[in-house]
């Protein structure tokens, strides 16, 4: 079956999520960070933030349940068991501090095939609860032909 | 910081269940990462690691150098080769150029001589002066 094209564009419905500071605190560590500012709810205020601040990778934590919807679209028809991921690219705007909800969108940017693997670009937005955006992602998947 | 200047390296070496923590702090549970027995039948090594937690070690190479989370604007990275627990990692950037307050890190992630991220490309905030 011939790689969908027809998706190029598709957008699907906004995901949300609200940020905790114990899954901060749990991400940071988890990521080796020993930036009191992750960490240290006291710390996080005295340098004038409301809670703990969120490192710029946590985006992955609020953005991929808005992924999962699009890895699993049958219009996309995406091979789980053959796909790597090829790059990512992140760009930030105001920090996430826990407390913050996010609303992340998803769509579809490219979808092509080469040498019989097809590769494929998916782009999220994610914005803070008053509009503020706080991540753009730009997710490059590729899944390998069958040999 | 000007053209030229490396940020200094940034070593960790994720040890043996970090697969398993950075699963549950992310929501990844892809079975690649955390099934021994999984990983090997579908022709890895074994357990691998996260592609984006590697990404999290540049992105900390970055903010550690930067002063702060605020100082990281962008991080573009290619994955390439897999990642393996309980082996070190090493992050390394070099100054492309300065400008309007931002600067450009040409950086990469390597483990045992293997580049895993390579062609990365950090944005950084440099604080005013």
């Amino acid at each position: 079956m011939a790689v969908n094209t027809g998706v190029i564009g598709k957008t699907y419905p906004p995901a949300h999520y609200a940020v905790g500071r114990e899954k901060v605190r749990e991400y940071a560590q988890a990521v080796g960070e020993s930036n009191p500012l992750h960490l240290d709810v006291k710390a996080a205020r005295a340098a004038g933030y409301d809670d703990v601040v969120a490192p710029p990778m946590f985006a992955v934590v609020y953005a991929l349940p808005a992924l999962w919807p699009v890895l699993f679209d049958p219009d996309v028809g995406i091979d789980f068991s053959r796909m790597v991921h090829g790059g990512q690219e992140f760009e930030w705007g105001t920090l996430v501090v826990a407390g913050d909800e996010i609303t992340t969108t998803v769509s579809v940017a490219d979808v092509s095939e080469r040498a019989g693997n097809r590769f494929y670009v998916f782009t999220s937005e994610s914005a803070n609860g008053r509009g503020q955006t706080v991540c753009s992602g730009r997710w490059s998947n590729i899944v390998r032909g069958a040999r | 910081m000007k053209p030229g200047d490396e940020i200094p390296p940034l070593a960790v070496t994720p040890d043996r269940y970090l697969t398993v923590r950075y699963a549950g702090a992310s929501g990844d549970f892809n079975p690649i990462h955390i099934d021994e027995q999984f990983a090997q039948q579908v022709g890895l090594p074994g357990r691998i690691l996260h592609g984006l937690y590697t990404m999290a070690q540049v992105a900390r190479a970055h903010t550690e150098a930067g002063g702060g989370p605020q100082s990281l604007k962008r991080l573009s990275v290619q994955f390439r080769g897999m990642g393996l627990p309980e082996q070190e990692l090493v992050v390394t950037g070099k100054v492309r150029s300065v400008d309007g307050g931002l600067a450009v890190v040409e950086c990469g992630c390597e483990q045992g001589g293997r580049r895993i991220i390579r062609h990365a490309e950090a944005e950084l905030r440099l604080p005013d002066s």
